[in-house]
């Protein structure tokens, strides 16, 4: 048998989005395989179509030579294939024997269940795997690199010959990942597969045997990890060129409106110091859970800062509250549109007017002409195709929507614009717009802070660019010399020097 | 050992429901003996029907404690409670009944009027888990539905007017200690099954994370519409030990029952959130309430006032849930 796993023509669609496009994927028996690709190329999708939580629309999946299908969980456990998720699964208020066990409970032959064997298999599991982790200890009692540890048991007790493991440790630390690779290359002894989706490229030049690469929901390639190096590699995943032109226009770069100094937010991210000056667009760069979010968050008021000082115009601000963040100036678009900005079922107008209403009350009432005329403005200045002011957000394109969240904070005046993925999921036309508002607003000395998960966004648009790997800065780029392999670099934890040295 | 160390952290949260519901008792006692002048506890009488009241609310709250569990609520089972009992009583009538439901029907065995309660309980449970878990809808509204429809139903059934005059097959299961009994045979039943069986695992698990579930394998859906199908049968079965006792069906009945076991169930200490809960907690939690109904007639408080109380009684039991929930987190 040369692949004990073969996905074929495999096609994903969500509403609005090709996820998966054709892709192909084969797996050989008793091998590492890792399956590598920036956020969003479709790693996990693909997985969660092999472990039946999402139903391809297209495509076959052959195991060990014979065409199955894989219409629920159940089905794919069912065939020996088991999974380690990406986001944390566990039933916290469930001991760890009864989570490793959900779902295949051992039973008395009356129907009870036998709660001794559930214990002593979980025991001896945890004594195979060489785990210090105690079977009757509720799920909430264990530290987060525990839990994940437990997760990575149960996927192994299920005696699968293919094991998926994505991003299996982005929560746990040096010495267990060690012990997960031991436990991994024992595995492959017992020739069992291990598809292992990461971003650490240490760990895919450490652990695996082969690596397939997707790219925009694309396969790009397959091959032996020994023919690569790490530049070959990011080359693979990164793949286009910088074909896009962005309207972006030097602006003239003025003092510093915002420093901020050790940021800290709990367990998200620590030591975070930058500089922000007026008519600059700095970007953050960083993968996914780098903690880019909960920095402008956390400046926003929107998360509490453990500790960190923020400075407003050489002036320590106060900011507990996203209230104190706007009496700065300082405007915040999100990362979901829908979850944390829309009301999806108002209107136009209404979306618009929330952030600034308050400024438009004289003697108690408020004055609806100026704020109507303000609100016909933005209309007119960010060209927002909409019938009416009075228009149901929700029957606007996804751009137009954006346009109008822009538009809320623009009538609020801001001195300060965090955008967080401010042109995900709009198409490209809209796209241009947005990129040519943000230019103009630099142009007028508004600091930009723009998150984007879009390499050529972040490189076509930024002054500057701060990159985070694990809640840290890893590096600052200068617009001229960044390019998508540095930025990748110190995203996933190399330093540049070290690339230096393999290159020469 | 394993058991036993499990019990040992989850007992105080039963304690504590139990100390407040000695409390309680004491309370009254000693009010008894200033106010009124005689015992509140050491009146076998006062007890016996505090408990037949407790027994048909409990046995609603076992059903309505597991949907909590699962993250969800019932708000139909005071009106199944009613539809069961007006349906089960016009196939139970006595044959010499004076307003006979179906004319010239011969005297049914017990089991006949008993096996179509459970179903129609049962089919109500069914449709509102089949709504939860193939629609989507959340449990408030789905419940929420079913609670109108089938008071509309009851009364649609018997025109407003009570079925009466029952056969004795029939009312012996409302007799005498009858209730109690029933009562704690379908808790002891449903400790079991939530405690030592499959069923009961993954009942706590859809609660607990409902994507852990799905993922490890379990059909969250056909076990959420069981889930809820075993719920609207408790549910009917009160209704037939009710019409039975009292000798009547009627429309009326079970008016807010729901939310005395919603209380029963939250007082007892399952969280609204899901996952957690258990049914000695949950019998404590119908007694606390049944205790205080009760201690209030005794004392001769008004019955307006009584409601007042109630309510911050549940008020403060759910604000108990939470700062133990977060005290939890911490």
């Amino acid at each position: 048998m040369e692949y004990i796993l073969e996905m074929t023509g495999i096609r994903k669609e969500f509403p609005g989005v090709l996820a998966l496009d054709n892709v192909d994927l084969k797996i050989r028996p008793g091998t590492v395989h890792a399956l590598m690709g920036e956020n969003g190329a479709g790693k996990s999708t693909l997985m969660k179509v092999l472990m039946g939580i999402y139903n391809s629309d297209a495509g076959s999946i052959k195991l060990r030579n014979r065409e199955v299908e894989i219409p629920n969980t159940y089905s794919a456990l069912k065939l020996g294939i088991s999974m380690i998720h990406q986001e944390l699964s566990p039933v916290l208020y469930m001991s760890v024997s009864e989570n490793v066990w959900l779902g295949r409970e051992p039973q008395t032959p009356i129907g009870f269940i036998d709660h001794k064997k559930m214990h002593s298999d979980t025991a001896s599991l945890m004594a195979d795997l060489n785990m210090k982790i105690n079977p009757d200890e509720k799920m909430i009692a264990l530290s987060v690199a525990q839990r994940q540890m437990v997760e990575i048991a149960k996927a192994i007790s299920y005696d699968s010959d293919l094991i998926i493991m994505d991003e299996p440790t982005s929560a746990i630390t040096e010495k267990e990942v060690e012990h997960l690779f031991k436990i991994i290359n024992n595995l492959k002894t017992k020739n069992v597969s291990v598809i292992y989706i990461t971003h650490k490229m240490d760990e895919v030049f450490f652990i695996s045997d082969e690596v397939s690469v997707l790219r925009d929901g694309r396969y790009i390639g397959t091959d032996y990890t020994a023919n690569l190096d790490k530049n070959k590699l990011i080359n693979m995943m990164v793949g286009r060129e910088l074909n896009q032109i962005f309207n972006k226009e030097k602006a003239e770069i003025g003092d510093v409106i915002m420093s901020v100094e050790n940021l800290s937010c709990g367990k998200h991210f620590s030591g975070v110091s930058f500089d922000l000056r007026k008519g600059e667009i700095l970007g953050i760069a960083g993968l996914m859970g780098a903690g880019r979010s909960e920095v402008i968050e956390t400046i926003f008021g929107v998360r509490e800062k453990t500790s960190g000082k923020i400075e407003i115009n050489g002036k320590t601000a106060e900011i507990s509250h996203p209230m104190d963040a706007v009496k700065n100036k300082m405007a915040l678009l999100t990362e979901d549109r829908k979850l944390s900005g829309l009301y999806l079922m108002l209107t136009v107008r209404e979306n618009m007017e929330i952030a600034s209403i308050t400024s438009y009350i004289n003697n108690l009432f408020i004055n609806h002409r100026r704020v109507t005329q303000d609100c016909l403005d933005q209309v007119e200045k960010l060209a927002i195709k909409t019938p009416s002011l009075n228009q149901v957000i929700n029957n606007l394109s996804g751009g137009n929507q954006q346009k109008v969240l822009i538009s809320r904070w623009l009538m609020t005046y801001p001195d300060i614009l965090l955008l967080d993925e401010p042109t995900r999921g709009i198409d490209v036309g809209a796209k241009a717009e947005i990129h040519k508002l943000m230019t103009n607003l630099a142009k007028q000395g508004k600091a930009v802070i723009m998150i984007s998960s879009e390499l050529p966004e972040i490189l076509g648009m930024s002054d500057r660019i701060i990159v985070m790997h694990e809640g840290r800065l890893a590096g600052e780029l200068s617009r001229e010399e960044a390019d998508q392999e540095k930025i990748l670099m110190l995203a996933s934890g190399e330093t540049l020097e070290k690339r230096g040295e393999s290159n020469g | 050992m394993a058991e036993r160390k499990l019990n040992r952290k989850q007992m105080p949260r039963e304690m504590s429901i139990l100390l407040i519901l000695l409390g309680i008792c004491l309370l009254f006692e000693i009010l008894g003996w200033f106010i009124v002048g005689q015992s509140f506890l050491f009146n076998p009488r006062r007890l016996f029907l505090m408990i037949l009241q407790v027994a048909v609310i409990g046995t609603i709250a076992i059903g309505v404690t597991q949907i909590i569990i699962t993250g969800g609520i019932d708000l139909s089972t005071g009106s199944v409670v009613a539809l069961v009992a007006v349906v089960s009583a016009s196939f139970a009538q006595a044959s010499n009944a004076t307003r006979p439901f179906f004319a010239d029907m011969p005297q049914l065995p017990f089991i006949v009027p008993v096996l179509i309660g459970l179903g129609v309980g049962g089919l109500c449970g069914f449709i509102n888990g089949f709504l939860v878990a193939k629609t989507g809808i959340p449990p408030f509204i789905a419940t929420l539905g079913m609670m109108v429809s089938a008071r509309g139903f009851a009364q649609l059934y018997t025109e407003g007017k009570p079925v009466s005059m029952l056969n004795d097959s029939y009312t012996f299961w409302g007799a005498g200690v009858m209730p109690v009994v029933i009562y704690l045979a379908m808790a002891v039943i449903a400790h079991i099954l939530l405690t030592q069986t499959k069923y009961g695992k993954y009942v706590y698990a859809i609660g607990g994370n409902e994507t852990a579930a799905v993922v490890s394998g379990i059909n969250v859906a056909k076990y959420k519409i069981l889930i809820y199908t075993y719920a609207g049968i408790l549910a009917g079965l009160a209704g037939i030990v009710l019409s039975a006792r009292v000798n009547s069906g009627q429309a009326s009945m079970g008016v807010m029952f729901e939310l005395d076991a919603i209380a029963s169930a939250v007082i007892g200490g399952t969280s609204l959130t899901g996952g957690i809960g258990r049914i000695p907690g949950t019998i404590i939690g119908s007694l606390v309430l049944g205790v205080v109904k009760s201690g209030f007639i005794f004392l001769g408080v008004n019955a307006y006032v009584q409601e007042i109380i109630k309510g911050i009684i549940i008020i403060g039991a759910v604000v108990l849930d939470v700062m133990r929930n977060k005290k939890q987190r911490q």
